[in-house]
């Protein structure tokens, strides 16, 4: 093995390290420990591009196997990097980057072992990405679950315990649902490698095949709670809104895994030699999905503070996306992953500005936590106080209100930033689907989707209007915040990155599409989707040689 | 035997979704972890429960799996009862903090009016 397969475990083993080797320090020295952090995840964007090159170095479907000790794959741990892991890792690494710099400025101090954790969560999220058994998911799921326990408490405050215990008790039920789903699965297919698994699938009887379903349907009850699906999600706009700042944007990857995994294990488990191609209880994934975004609609058109906004604008990027992997056509699952780098992004920026922009607003010491309902009563009051129309706005409003309409327009969808060029991409991909003629009709579910994805679109722009009026225009009276260039940097490049894929949409996509088609190219590798075009067959066959 | 390992993961279940239902955090950390006893037996459970059959093999005797029990799942039971357990101590923390920021033990931090 070469030093470059091992890169595959960098990742895990980087963050890991680093996350120890900080608890040992003496937390007083902040610096030191910034530095450290800082370096190590610097290293692992470094390390995520790393793997984004290796595993896109070729035009066909390459996936990167590494088995821990060697041990064959069925028995040993074995990490898997394709294009969507790799993907999923640059995002993370992205975002951690960009978090972390913000928190320098002032979160970090708020509580101890901010760094540690940190690290640790990043451990948990790259391990979910790589990971190829689903047992090793569990394992990363609760790596990451206990750091974000211990982040979403970070500053501490009545809000943040109160969200913080319901938050807890909900994931770790959910825990307890997936080691029921991840037994079944053993209990029936006699393994938990993904591999292996969709091999397996196949030649099952017809009991097992029962236990298995019943064993995966509980096992996506398990991600869905992790994606906020309705009605399982009631536990994530209060528990976002009241973590600080940072966490919240850092914890916007977080639904991403669980849609993660239900795109992973879905693509795993879909169909098997009986012919039936279809992911059984897709028909649910997208009346939740529906769901979930109707819910959060009524949620942003109802919420007082901008972080419970943010929080339902998590709710409908995750609600959209379940909604399309639900429908199940090929043609729009590289818009929808165009879509989920898009909307973390933007999600991640909105967090981080509401930061600032509320920080002209609290008189108290920004660190306690500050209620909603003090915003709410705060909020009612502005209409009354009407600003000198004559006064000038303040430089740093300014930049604060072009981040804000940047954010609006991602979030919403509308043109000219990615957020357009996603939902345009999901909306032609449905519609010029295979197969669809003017003679034949389109089927509901396409209706469906384009009805909840304008529809959403439309509230969210009500919705951020109203909230952008409210800070910007309402109270020029206000004092005007004080914001360090080091925390208006990392707004400014996650958004600046936005405007890149915008005007880098083609390239962004094809590789959206590559990454879609390698992930259905593991299932033709293991027999078990119709063959998509021969270029891709190739592909596969060329994986398999490098597959155990 | 399948029958009673049944009906104890059953009961265990039933008491710590119902435990876990109620308004006082202590009954809910009671009925986490009573879920977690159930979900860890149903676990042992899916490697077919058998009687006088080592997991490990012997290395002296001729090597016939029939002879064994499965040990994955046993492994597997293992990492969640020890993953479950600090999740545990982990909730135990939260929910002292939480009685000692709001006076009260109720989930919501605050009795209900009624």
């Amino acid at each position: 093995m070469s030093a470059s397969d091992h890169l595959i475990i960098a990742p895990i083993i980087l963050p890991l390290l680093v996350g120890g080797l900080l608890l040992l320090l003496d937390g007083r020295n902040r610096s030191l420990l910034a530095f450290i952090s800082l370096a190590s995840t610097f290293a692992l964007l470094g390390i995520a591009v790393g793997l984004v090159q290796a595993v896109n170095a070729d035009p066909v479907a390459v996936v990167k196997v590494y088995r821990l000790g060697d041990w064959p794959a069925q028995f040993g741990i074995a990490l898997v990097a394709d294009r969507l892991s790799a993907l999923m890792l640059l995002l993370t690494a992205i975002l951690a980057c960009a978090v972390l710099v913000f928190s320098l400025a002032r979160w970090q101090k708020a509580g101890s072992y901010f760094h540690p954790l940190f690290q640790f969560l990043l451990m948990g999220l790259n391990g979910a990405f790589l990971t190829g058994d689903l047992f090793n998911l569990f394992v990363f799921f609760e790596v990451l679950l206990a750091a974000s326990y211990g982040l979403a408490l970070h500053g501490s405050g009545h809000a943040r315990v109160r969200a913080g215990l319901h938050y807890i008790a909900m994931n770790l039920a959910a825990s307890s649902v997936f080691l029921i789903g991840v037994s079944l699965i053993y209990g029936s297919a006699g393994t938990l490698n993904m591999v292996d698994l969709a091999q397996r699938i196949g030649g099952l009887g017809e009991r097992e095949r029962i236990l298995l379903e019943v064993g995966a349907a509980i096992l996506g009850i398990a991600f869905l709670v992790k994606a906020a699906i309705w009605p399982l999600g009631f536990w994530l706009p209060s528990t976002y809104a009241a973590a600080s700042p940072p966490v919240a944007a850092v914890f916007a990857i977080m639904t991403k895994v669980g849609i993660y995994a239900v795109l992973r294990v879905g693509s795993v488990l879909t169909g098997g030699e009986a012919g039936d191609t279809v992911l059984f209880g897709a028909g649910w994934l997208v009346v939740g999905g529906v769901a979930t975004v109707f819910f959060a609609m009524l949620g942003m058109l109802a919420a007082q503070g901008l972080s419970r906004l943010a929080g339902f604008c998590v709710l409908v990027s995750s609600g959209t996306l379940l909604l399309i992997i639900g429908m199940n056509q090929p043609g729009i699952i590289a818009p929808a992953l165009y879509y989920l780098v898009s909307s973390t992004l933007a999600i991640a920026a909105f967090f981080l500005l509401i930061e600032l922009i509320e920080r002209g607003r609290t008189v108290a010491d920004d660190i306690l936590a500050v209620t909603l309902e003090a915003y709410g009563l705060e909020d009612e009051e502005e209409p009354g106080e009407q600003g000198d129309a004559g006064v000038a706005v303040p430089a740093i409003l300014a930049v604060l209100g072009v981040a804000f309409i940047a954010c609006a327009l991602l979030l919403s969808g509308l043109p000219p930033l990615s957020g357009f060029v996603a939902k345009f991409a999901i909306l032609a991909g449905a519609f010029a689907q295979n197969g669809i003629t003017p003679e034949t009709p389109m089927p509901r579910a396409n209706w469906i989707l384009l009805v909840t994805l304008l529809l959403s679109g439309f509230v969210t722009v009500v919705a951020m209007l109203r909230a952008g009026i409210r800070s910007f225009w309402a109270s020029i009276e206000r004092a005007v915040p004080h914001v360090r260039p080091i925390e208006l940097a990392p707004v400014a490049i996650l958004l600046y990155l936005c405007v890149v894929m915008t005007v880098r949409a083609e390239p962004t996509m094809s590789f959206m599409q590559d990454t879609a088609d390698s992930l259905f190219g593991t299932r033709t590798q293991t027999g078990i989707m119709t063959p998509p075009p021969a270029a891709l067959a190739a592909g596969a066959a060329g994986a398999v040689g490098e597959a155990p | 035997m399948e029958i009673i390992v049944a009906i104890a993961i059953g009961i265990l279940a039933g008491s710590g979704i119902w435990l876990l239902l109620r308004p006082r955090t202590f009954q809910v950390i009671i009925g986490l972890s009573l879920l977690s006893y159930a979900v860890n037996l149903f676990i042992f459970a899916m490697g077919r429960l058998r009687i006088g059959a080592p997991p490990v093999l012997d290395p002296d005797v001729a090597v016939d799996v029939s002879q064994y029990v499965d040990p994955l799942p046993q492994a597997l039971v293992l990492t969640a009862i020890v993953i479950g357990f600090a999740m545990t101590a982990l909730f135990l923390v939260v929910l002292l903090a939480s009685r000692g920021l709001t006076g009260s033990d109720h989930v919501d931090g605050r009795e209900d009016d009624a």
